[in-house]
C-alpha cells in the first residue's frame, strides 16, 4: 500500500507564515502567483491575499533561482568569474560584464583604450535596446496583447545577430575583458548597426501606433501603481522605475563612467510614477540609446581594442572598490574587496531588480488583481538577477 | 424520390437530420476555425503559422484534435466529480439547439419557430452556467476566480445584448429569424445594420463579451488566472470548452448576420453562401480584435457595460419605439 504523500497541500513555510501574519477579517483567498505562473516571467513567486478581485496583501518570495553568484565570485579567479556576469541578468548581460570589469579595472588602475570604451558603449546600448524591447513585448503580453511581443522579437532578432558578430553569443555575453574587449568591431558590424538604427527609427513610431495610443492599454497603465518619488527612494529603486517617478537619476549622467560624458542624450523622466510613466520612460530610453549609438559610431577612434599591458594573472592590490553602471533595470553595482590574491575576498552584487521588486508589495496593496499583474510587469523584473 | 422527400419533410425526421447536419457543421467548423485562427494569428504576427502538418499546415487541426482525444482525462483531488464532468458537456450541448432556428438559406433551416430569437438567447445563456460549474467544481482558486468573472460578465452583457436585439425585433415586428431575414431582402439598404447601426455595434461588442473573446476574455485571462475556469481540464474536457467557444462564435455571428446583415440575402445572388460569407467575415473581425488588442480590466469591462452600453442601448430602444410609433 502506498503511503499518503508527506507534503501538505496547505502550503509551505512561506504561505503559512503569510497567512499567520495578517489574518484579515472577512472572506479572503490566499493565492500563489508562481513560481510557475504566466505573469511572473520566471520563477518569482508572489503570494497574494485576495478579497474578491482586490489584493489585500502581496508578498514576493524569492530564491527559486538562487545560484550563489556572489559566493562563486570568491572561489573563482577574476578571469574565471567573467562568464558568470553574463548569466546574472541575461537580458542586459553586457552591463553586468561592464560593472565587474570596471570594478577590477578601477582597483588595478588599468587603462582602457579609447576605442574599447566606444565599443563598450555601442554594444552596451544595443544590449539595452534588446532588453527594453523584450520588456515591451512581455509587458503588453501581460496585459493580454499577444502580437506586440513578436514585433519586438523581430527587431530583437536583428540586434542579437548584430551582437553575435563581435561577442560570439546571442544572450549570455562574455565580451568585455579587463582593459578592453575580446574582439574588435568588424566592418559588417558597423554597417549592420547603421542599417538597424535606420530601421529602428521607423519601428518606434509603429510601436507607438500599435500599442502606446491604444485606449485599452492606457486604461490598464494610467494611474496604476503610482509610485511617489519619496517611496521609490525609500526602497532604493533605480533605473526606469525611479525615473518614471520624476527623479532624473541615471548613473551615466550622475557619475559618468567610460566615455558617457562625450555624448549628448536626454534622461527621460515621468511625472506621476504610474505604470504608463515607466512605460514611456523605457520607450524614450530606446530612442536615447539610438542617439548615443549614432554619436559613438561617428566618433569611434582607431587604435587597440584592448590594453596590451594587462598582466596575465589578474591580481589586484589589497583594497576595496565600488563601481556602478546603468543597466536596463537600474543601477548595477559591484563591490569588490581584494586581499591581493588571485581571487576576490568578497564580492557584492547590487542587482537593481531586487530593490525594484520590493516596491511591488506596497504598490499592489488595495489594487485589483489585474492591476497587480500590470504593476509587476511594469517593474521589468529579471528573476535570476534578483536571486543572483 | 417524392417518397424520400415526403419522409424528410416529416417534422421529427427533419429535426433529426437538421441536428445531425448541425453537429457535423460544428465539428467541421471547429477544425476550420482552429486552422484559420492560427493562420490569422500568424499573418498578423508576421510569421507563417502552422506549416508542418500537411500542405500549408492544413492537417494541423486534425493533429491537434487527435492529441486532445488521446490525452488522459485528469480530475483534481477534491473536485466535484459530477459537476466537473457535466460542465464541459453543458457548455457544448446547447450550441446545437442554438443553431436550429437560424436560416442559413431560403430553405436551409432546421426549425421554423416564431420565437427563434428567444430560443437562441435562452440556450446560449446556459454557457454561463457551464463556466460557473467548471470553476466551482474544479477545486481550484484560479478556476473559481475565472468562474466568478464569467458570471458577472455574462450577466452584465446579456442586458445590452437583449436590448439591441429588441430594436431589431421592434422594427421587423417579429421574433422569428425567417421573418427578420425576409424583411431585409429588398436590396442592400434594407439591411438592419443601416437602420440600426448603433444596435449592431452594441450587439457585436456584447457578443464579444458573451463569447469571452478578446479583449473581453477575462474568465480565461492567462496572465492573471493561468487559464481561468478551464485551468484543470485536460484532453477532451478542455477540447469541449474549446469547441464550444468556437461554436458560440458561429452562433453569435450567425445571429448578427441574420439580424443586421440580411442573413442569406445579398447582392447578385442570394443563398447560403452569402450567409456563410457573412458569418466568417464577422469571425475574422473577432480574430483580428483578439490578436491586436490588450485585455481590459474587470471593472473597466463592467463600466463599459453599465455606463455606456446599457444607457446607449436603452436610448436606442426608446428612439426606435418612438420612430415606429410616429411612422405608424
Amino acid at each position: 500500500m502506498l503511503d499518503k504523500p508527506s507534503f501538505s497541500l496547505d502550503g509551505d513555510y512561506y504561505s503559512s507564515r503569510f497567512s499567520e501574519l495578517g489574518k484579515g477579517e472577512g472572506d479572503t483567498l490566499v493565492l500563489n502567483l508562481g513560481p510557475q505562473h504566466p505573469s511572473t516571467h520566471g520563477v518569482l513567486r508572489v503570494i497574494v491575499e485576495l478579497d474578491g478581485e482586490y489584493v489585500r496583501r502581496a508578498e514576493p518570495v524569492l530564491g527559486y533561482i538562487h545560484r550563489m553568484h556572489e559566493k562563486m565570485g570568491e572561489v573563482k579567479t577574476y578571469v574565471q568569474y567573467l562568464p558568470n556576469m553574463g548569466r546574472v541578468d541575461y537580458l542586459h548581460a553586457l552591463a553586468w560584464n561592464w560593472a565587474y570589469v570596471g570594478a577590477v579595472e578601477k582597483l588595478m588602475g588599468l587603462e582602457v583604450p579609447s576605442r574599447a570604451e566606444y565599443i563598450r558603449v555601442i554594444t552596451c546600448e544595443l544590449n539595452r535596446i534588446c532588453s527594453h524591447l523584450l520588456w515591451w513585448g512581455a509587458y503588453v503580453l501581460d496585459l493580454g496583447g499577444f502580437t506586440p511581443i513578436l514585433y519586438a522579437f523581430d527587431d530583437r532578432e536583428i540586434l542579437m545577430d548584430i551582437l553575435q558578430i563581435p561577442t560570439g553569443s546571442r544572450l549570455t555575453y562574455c565580451y568585455y575583458r579587463f582593459g578592453g574587449v575580446s574582439a574588435d568591431l568588424t566592418e559588417t558590424f558597423l554597417t549592420q548597426t547603421r542599417n538597424f538604427i535606420e530601421r529602428f527609427k521607423t519601428r518606434i513610431p509603429m510601436y507607438h501606433d500599435l500599442v502606446t495610443g491604444n485606449m485599452i492599454l492606457r486604461g490598464r497603465c494610467e494611474d496604476i501603481g503610482a509610485l511617489p518619488a519619496e517611496m521609490a527612494r525609500r526602497y532604493g529603486a533605480t533605473g526606469p522605475v525611479l525615473r518614471g517617478s520624476g527623479v532624473a537619476y541615471d548613473v551615466r549622467r550622475v557619475e559618468p563612467y567610460s566615455v558617457y560624458d562625450q555624448f549628448e542624450f536626454d534622461i527621460p523622466v515621468g511625472k506621476n510614477g504610474d505604470a504608463m510613466d515607466r512605460y514611456d520612460v523605457r520607450m524614450a530610453e530606446m530612442e536615447q540609446s539610438v542617439r548615443i549609438i549614432e554619436q559613438a559610431l561617428n566618433q569611434i577612434p582607431d587604435g587597440p581594442f584592448i590594453n596590451p599591458d594587462v598582466p596575465d594573472r589578474i591580481m589586484p592590490p589589497k583594497g576595496e572598490v565600488y563601481f556602478a553602471v546603468e543597466g536596463a533595470r537600474g543601477k548595477i553595482g559591484v563591490y569588490l574587496v581584494s586581499d591581493g590574491t588571485a581571487r576576490p575576498y568578497r564580492l557584492k552584487l547590487r542587482a537593481p531588480g531586487f530593490s525594484n521588486l520590493h516596491v511591488f508589495a506596497e504598490l499592489a496593496q488595495g489594487t485589483i488583481l489585474a492591476d497587480a499583474v500590470s504593476i509587476l510587469g511594469s517593474l521589468d523584473l529579471v528573476i535570476p538577477e534578483i536571486d543572483r | 424520390m417524392t417518397q424520400i422527400l415526403q419522409f424528410l419533410m416529416l417534422p421529427l425526421v427533419h429535426l433529426i437530420v437538421a441536428l445531425i447536419a448541425i453537429l457535423t457543421f460544428i465539428a467541421l467548423n471547429g477544425l476550420i476555425l482552429v486552422y484559420v485562427e492560427r493562420k490569422v494569428a500568424g499573418f498578423i504576427q508576421r510569421r507563417p503559422g502552422p506549416f508542418e502538418v500537411g500542405p500549408h499546415g492544413l492537417l494541423q487541426p486534425l493533429a491537434d484534435a487527435l492529441k486532445l482525444v488521446g490525452k488522459q482525462l485528469v480530475m483534481p483531488r477534491g473536485a466535484d466529480r459530477i459537476l466537473f464532468w457535466v460542465a464541459p458537456l453543458l457548455s457544448f450541448a446547447p450550441v446545437a439547439i442554438c443553431l436550429l432556428p437560424i436560416p442559413f438559406g431560403p430553405y436551409l433551416l432546421g426549425l421554423n419557430v416564431n420565437l427563434g430569437l428567444l430560443l437562441v438567447l435562452a440556450f446560449s445563456g446556459l454557457n454561463v452556467l457551464a463556466l460557473c460549474l467548471a470553476g466551482w467544481g474544479s477545486n481550484n482558486k484560479y478556476a473559481l476566480l475565472g468562474a466568478a468573472r464569467a458570471v458577472a460578465q455574462s450577466v452584465a452583457y446579456e442586458i445590452p445584448l437583449l436590448l439591441s436585439v429588441l430594436c431589431v425585433a421592434f422594427t421587423c415586428g417579429s421574433l422569428s429569424f425567417v421573418d427578420i431575414t425576409a424583411s431585409q431582402t429588398r436590396g442592400l439598404l434594407s439591411w438592419n445594420v443601416f437602420s440600426q447601426p448603433l444596435a449592431f455595434l452594441i450587439f457585436f461588442v456584447s457578443a464579444l463579451a458573451e463569447t469571452n473573446r478578446a479583449p473581453f476574455d477575462l474568465p480565461e485571462a492567462e496572465s492573471e488566472l493561468t487559464a481561468g475556469f478551464h485551468t484543470e481540464y485536460s484532453g477532451m474536457g478542455f477540447g469541449l470548452f474549446f469547441l464550444a467557444e468556437y461554436s458560440y462564435m458561429i452562433v453569435v455571428s450567425a445571429v448578427a448576420s441574420v439580424l443586421f446583415l440580411g442573413g442569406w440575402s445579398g447582392p447578385f445572388f442570394s443563398g447560403h453562401w452569402w450567409m456563410l460569407g457573412k458569418i466568417y467575415a464577422l469571425i475574422l473581425i473577432m480574430m483580428w480584435f483578439r490578436w491586436t488588442y490588450p485585455r481590459v480590466r474587470f471593472d473597466q469591462l463592467l463600466n463599459i457595460c453599465w455606463k455606456w452600453l446599457i444607457p446607449l442601448s436603452l436610448i436606442n430602444l426608446l428612439g426606435t419605439a418612438l420612430i415606429i410609433n410616429l411612422v405608424r
